[in-house]
């Protein structure tokens, strides 16, 4: 390994051969600021155009100013980050940025969670001395995401994660000079593009030029509307993130708070969409062994391996780019939707409510839930199964409106019966985790023995495409996980070719899975809070008392009492779907 | 049928028309008929001599004698001295500046020195349709003579002797480019010409490709040969339809010859050449956005390093040269590095190619040695300045160069020397401005190039750019302040510190030359609201001269918006608050009462 | 077309062409060697040459008048196109500038038939390098 001696304001610094000069300076504690960089460590993620100008500092030597975040460290460089020249530079490049930027603070979904407002009180800009047209552009909404051009500053981290970790491909740089803005090819809206609403960009946007479509106020509405029922359901990785809205550390679950929130907030019952994860796996395990089973008595045309299906970034994303994998997946709909079908059918059935009047939330991770939930054919009647879909920052919004303490809460239960859940259902809020839930179920009824461990660590873990055989009792089977949908990519291309090795895999589409969705609160590029909130997940898997989907004493009761048993006849009519080719 | 023996020719060019040239063949066609000699002797006019300073210039054949500052009465003693009697007239001759002596034959003069054709060789000289043409010439001897007696590293041995640096703009040694690509280690390399010519009012690589394709062909072969690469391509605009074809028309015609492909000349190297067509985006020209662009990505720079030499094209090690950079190359390799080196000033060797335009005679294409000063270029070869005005600047290197006033005339041009004055050489586009050019509205339009061609990925140049085109709009509109041109500066100076690529860290340099060299002009705009040159249509002020106006009513009549008035015979006056500064009434006076101000 | 295989190959055909070219610029037979050049770069073009050009091809064989017309690069007088350069047997080539179809007509009429020179002829100011 090469080493670096440099000197960053007069302080000599070693670093490896390859280092930037942010991250050198970084080293001894100089935080040089930026704007458009971002890196996501241990997701391989990184988007540095080196447009912003922001980081830029002076090199002796150099004629113009360098880059930090896209300079590599050389030996005997001597760097300085704060001279008048850099100082002036820095700010003029902020107060030009601000000069073509939107003044309504005060009132932009990203206030307070601005990385450009945060380096402007930073920088401690107060005149904008270059003032001039300010590009506009209209805004765009989608059942999912809302593009508010006028606000974009070019840092390309959208489109760092559209096109290369998603390989999505909607978002790049269109037009040139001043007009020169992230859009869709032609700037048509997302709508008609072939956006999977991952909201990947929405997580990463430094500013407020993509926000998720805030629901809040309709569910305030039906909150306080005395004719309806109102539940809601909750999200594994909700819990492992909403408390960082309220300044707690990172990976702190705030499972029992969230619960006494939402009770709070008016909700008539509070239900876990944990419930509908076992309910999943009661439907996509049996599913698995019913197309293992088949294979193995030698069916050529069962279909091999098996997807997870409970991603609606992920599902959008095959319908427009592998339609012809369709029958691939498994049919099983996601939690989200399992739970808005069971809700307005056997629970409004107990409760003697109407469908029309029994209106269902979720608190989502995800901004793709919104649109999953529009999607018509998860609706009877023009009524959909899951009315709302707020994201973990929109609860948040909530609770603040409602004057909650929210540390102060007390630790309260969900409602029965459909807040009962097993660790296999909390674990599917992270990478690698419905697969893990799967095969904990799908083992014992397969071997018809109990497992001798539950924490299949081969599974786990934040590598892009993870892959394990499971040993079924002399069978082995292959499994392969993907998050990202990149990564998803390589896995699917490798099914159209025919070399896939896989029995089943798992894909998520946002890196970390749940945990990393665009719903979540923004983790501003900082990947270590990613992998507290899975440590988080983990812990509460363990601290669960049932840690398998087909022990759920509910979900036993709700296959006796309604659905008759895993892909009966019923439960195909309300936990199974079909996929559409949207190529 | 008259059979001349003799033929007078008379510059025709504009400078020598204007002093009197008509009249002078006019005197000579009458003095000559008077004796007889109609017949025998021919007057011609001529195109311009493109020696202006010592115009009217007359030539005589077939003796070759070149007379200087000929005046209309000149014409009798020529006729019967020289014509008539064969003795040549001393007191017109050229007289040599070094040696004092007069110079009886022109080709002895040392003016006809001034272009040296290098790029430009064979440019109207061969079909550039026919590779024999281009074989006669020595064609493809360089790349012959590199495969089969010199190794790769002996060829980038004369390449870097003979002091050869990028064409382009940025001036980088091509040899150094060269070594650097070459010890790159990697399975695949490419050789790219860069023919995204952008400019405005450049055309020399155009040029070069048009009159001779073969020459960049025959050294993207020896590069490809030096650095290891089997593989080139060309980046060319697709707005160049004519230098496309010839180029096509040539890679077939050197393939048939086995000059491209594989094992070129039993060598056992093999190359051959791709054609890529570029949208004409300006930035394209930028090597990382042009090797971008060849992706089929987005045109727009990456930051360096990496450069292309170590990860370029598809990620692989690749050589970016210019077309007129390529072109040089095989006559260093025949003529060798010591020839070349002797052209040419101490760090910048050889000759440029330059596009000559603008107010300007002689609109064309040179070629000249490095070192000859803007003064050889401007009036020695480009004819003066056109309909006899006064030189003010010269903007070289186009938008991302600068404006160089009359104090530069006598500096030689090379790299060194066009950054030190706050211009660059850049690609080779030379604008001459004239006293009616008003420089601010020049800025503003070179900052209306960049605008538009600006790719808009880092901010400085995206918004810093439009912000600067604002405040000179401001400006030129009368409604600029002394601290807009301190604006203009200081936000100039980040532009050029903090932008990502060359095109944003150079478009400040019109803005900042023009402040530089003509302070005065900008601040008559601000301060007292006037443009110098009558350039800015707002700033301009029509006023009735009461002395002068008869109050004849034409003006009155003829104003479109109704802004004057006045009675009949006595003097009219002008609404400053209602005039659109049409100049009618400015046309029409006929007593020269309005003025402008 | 045969392949250049070595440089020998190269030299050979080097020596063909070169005295076919020669042969061109030298006129060593002026009885049927006037060469005609005409710029036809893209200044030229649009200036008209292609125009002229033809003209002159078609004139110059309706008059029964043996000559080489070719095209060539730009030769810098871009102020100046359609250019063509005239060399007549044993003479030093001769550049016009504005080249149209009359000047061409009169250039004809004049100079190739007469040897007369024509107004409009451009003073070549620049040096070929590998000219000896």
């Amino acid at each position: 390994m090469e080493i670096i001696n440099l000197k960053i304001d007069n302080k000599p610094v070693v670093v490896k051969k390859g280092t930037t000069v942010l991250k050198a300076a970084e080293s001894i504690g100089i935080d040089i600021p930026t704007l458009c960089h971002m890196k996501l460590d241990d997701l391989n993620i990184e988007n540095k155009p080196g447009g912003c100008r922001v980081c830029v500092v002076e090199v002796k030597g150099r004629r113009n100013l360098a880059p930090a975040c896209c300079t590599e460290a050389t030996e005997g460089m001597e760097v300085s980050t704060h001279t008048m020249r850099v100082v002036n530079a820095r700010r003029t490049v902020v107060e030009l940025i601000l000069s073509d930027h939107p003044a309504d603070c005060l009132i932009c979904a990203k206030s307070g969670n601005c990385e450009l407002q945060d380096l402007a009180t930073r920088l401690g800009i107060r005149e904008i001395h270059y003032k001039g047209e300010q590009s506009t552009y209209r805004e765009d909404t989608s059942p999912a995401i809302i593009r508010e051009v006028n606000k974009c500053v070019m840092c390309r981290r959208c489109e760092t994660m559209c096109n290369e970790v998603q390989t999505v491909g909607v978002l790049s740089a269109v037009n040139r000079g001043f007009n020169a803005v992230v859009a869709p090819a032609f700037e048509m809206n997302l709508d008609h593009s072939v956006c999977t609403y991952c909201g990947q960009c929405v997580a990463v946007c430094p500013t407020g030029a993509l926000t998720e479509v805030d629901e809040t106020g309709a569910v305030i509405r039906a909150l306080s509307d005395p004719t309806k029922t109102v539940i809601v359901q909750t999200a594994p990785a909700v819990r492992a993130a909403l408390g960082e809205e309220f300044g707690m550390p990172a990976g702190t679950l705030v499972t029992g708070k969230m619960a006494a929130a939402l009770r709070r907030l008016g909700f008539d019952y509070v239900f876990d969409t944990d419930f509908a994860a076992d309910l999943t796996i009661m439907e996509e395990g049996t599913e698995l062994l019913g197309r293992l089973s088949a294979f193995m008595e030698g069916d050529k045309n069962v279909k091999l391996p098996i997807l997870t299906s409970c991603c609606p970034a992920w599902v959008k994303f095959f319908e427009h780019q592998f339609p012809e994998l369709k029958d691939i997946p498994s049919t099983a709909r996601s939690p989200q939707q399992m739970f808005g079908s069971i809700a307005k059918t056997y629970f409004a059935g107990k409760l003697g409510v109407k469908r029309e009047d029994l209106v269902v939330v979720s608190i989502m991770p995800c901004v793709a839930k919104k649109y999953e939930s529009s999607r018509e054919e998860f609706a009877v009647n023009g009524n959909p199964d899951v009315d709302y879909a707020l994201t973990t920052r929109e609860l948040a919004q909530l609770i603040k409106l409602a004057n909650l303490d929210f540390r102060s809460l007390p630790d309260e239960d969900f409602d029965q019966p459909l807040g009962e859940s097993t660790g296999a259902g909390v674990i599917f809020g992270t990478t690698g985790g419905v697969i893990e839930a799967a095969v904990r179920t799908a083992y014992e009824v397969f071997t018809g023995k109990s497992l001798p461990r539950l924490d299949f660590e081969e599974l786990r873990g934040m590598d892009g495409l993870r892959k394990a055989t499971i040993d079924f009792n002399g069978t082995p089977i292959n499994i392969g996980i993907a998050h990202g949908l990149g990564n998803a990519r390589k896995l699917l291309e490798e099914i159209q070719a025919g070399t896939s090795e896989f029995h089943a895999i798992e894909i998520m589409s946002c890196p970390g899975g749940c945990i990393g969705g665009g719903g979540q609160p923004y983790h501003h590029g900082n990947a270590e809070i990613l992998k507290k909130r899975q440590k988080a997940i983990y812990a509460e898997d363990k601290n669960k008392k049932l840690r398998k989907s087909h022990e759920n004493p509910y979900i036993k009761k709700l296959y006796e009492e309604f659905l008759g048993a895993p892909l009966s006849e019923k439960s195909h009519h309300l936990l199974h779907t079909q996929y559409f080719d949207r190529s | 049928m008259a059979d001349y023996t003799m033929h007078v020719l008379v510059c025709g060019g504009t400078g020598c028309k204007a002093s009197q040239s008509e009249l002078i063949k006019l005197n000579f066609q009458n003095r000559l008929s008077e004796l007889g000699l109609s017949d025998e002797v021919q007057v011609v006019m001529t195109g311009c001599f493109g020696f202006c300073e010592k115009g009217p210039i007359v030539k005589i054949l077939p003796d070759n004698t070149f007379y200087v500052h000929v005046t209309p009465e000149d014409v009798t003693e020529l006729v019967e001295e020289h014509i008539v009697k064969g003795r040549k007239v001393e007191r017109l001759l050229y007289v040599d500046p070094e040696t004092q002596a007069s110079v009886h034959d022109a080709k002895g003069m040392e003016f006809y020195k001034k272009q040296v054709r290098i790029a430009l060789r064979n440019c109207g000289f061969i079909n550039p349709e026919n590779i024999d043409e281009y074989i006669a010439r020595d064609g493809y001897a360089a790349l012959g003579s590199c495969l089969l007696e010199k190794t790769p590293e002996e060829t980038i041995r004369i390449i870097k002797d003979s002091g050869l640096r990028g064409r382009g703009g940025g001036g980088f040694p091509t040899g150094l480019k060269w070594e650097i690509t070459r010890k790159s280690v990697s399975d695949q390399k490419y050789v790219v010409c860069n023919a995204d010519e952008g400019d405005p009012g450049a055309f020399m690589d155009r040029s070069i490709l048009e009159g001779d394709p073969h020459s960049v062909i025959e050294a993207m072969a020896i590069c490809g040969y030096c650095i290891g690469a089997d593989k080139g391509l060309v980046y060319i605009r697709a707005e160049y339809p004519l230098a496309v074809e010839r180029l096509k028309i040539a890679i077939k015609q050197a393939r048939e010859y086995g000059l491209l492909g594989e094992d070129i000349m039993g060598s056992g190297f093999n190359f051959d050449i791709e054609i890529r067509y570029g949208a004409g985006a300006f930035v394209c020209g930028e090597e990382t956005a042009l090797i971008h662009s060849m992706e089929g990505l987005r045109g727009e720079p990456t930051v360096k390093p990496p450069f292309p030499a170590e990860s370029g094209y598809k990620g692989k090690p690749t050589n970016v040269n210019n077309v007129e950079t390529f072109a040089n190359i095989p006559p260093i390799i025949n003529k060798g590095a010591g020839w070349f080196a002797a052209i040419g000033t101490e760090k910048s060797k050889g000759t440029k190619v330059f596009a000559l335009a603008g107010k300007i005679n002689n609109v064309g294409l040179i070629e000249v040695p490095m070192g000859t000063t803007l003064r050889e270029v401007i009036y020695d070869i480009g004819g003066g300045i056109k309909d006899g005005r006064e030189f003010k600047a010269v903007q070289t290197g186009g938008p991302s160069g600068g404006c160089l006033t009359k104090d530069f005339l006598d500096t030689p041009i090379d790299y060194d020397n066009l950054l030190a004055a706050g211009s660059m050489m850049g690609s080779g586009g030379m604008i001459v401005m004239d006293e009616t050019d008003c420089m601010v509205s020049i800025a503003k339009f070179y900052l209306e190039f960049t605008l538009d061609e600006s790719c808009g990925k880092c901010a400085p140049c995206r918004i810093g750019n439009k912000r600067l085109h604002e405040i000179l709009e401001r400006i030129t509109e009368g409604n600029g302040t002394k601290e807009d041109l301190d604006r203009l500066r200081m936000l100039s100076t980040v532009i050029k510190d903090a932008s990502l690529c060359g095109l944003g860290q150079t478009s400040p340099n019109p803005v900042l030359s023009t402040l530089d060299h003509f302070y005065d002009e900008y601040l008559a705009h601000v301060d007292s609201k006037t443009c110098p040159s009558g350039q800015c249509k707002a700033l301009l002020k029509y006023t009735i001269l009461e002395d002068k106006c008869t109050g004849c009513t034409l003006c009155f009549r003829n104003c479109p918006v109704g802004a004057i008035s006045g009675e009949k015979r006595s003097p009219h006056y002008i609404d400053q608050s209602l005039c659109i500064k049409c100049g009618v009434c400015y046309e029409k006076c006929k007593f020269d009462a309005i003025i402008i101000g | 077309m045969t392949k250049i295989k070595s440089l020998a190959d190269l030299k050979q055909l080097k020596a063909e062409v070169q005295s076919k070219i020669k042969l061109r610029e030298k006129g060593d037979h002026p009885e049927n060697l006037i060469q005609i050049r005409v710029s036809m770069a893209t200044c030229g073009i649009a200036s008209g040459a292609k125009e002229t050009m033809t003209y002159l091809i078609e004139e110059l064989e309706h008059q029964g008048i043996d000559a080489v017309v070719t095209q060539t690069g730009c030769m810098g007088y871009c102020y100046a196109e359609p250019t063509i350069e005239l060399t007549m047997p044993g003479s030093e080539p001769v550049v016009y500038g504005y080249v149209n179809r009359a000047k061409a007509q009169e250039i004809i009429e004049k100079h190739i038939k007469l040897n007369q020179l024509v107004d409009g002829i451009i003073p070549v100011n620049y040096k070929q390098i590998d000219n000896p």
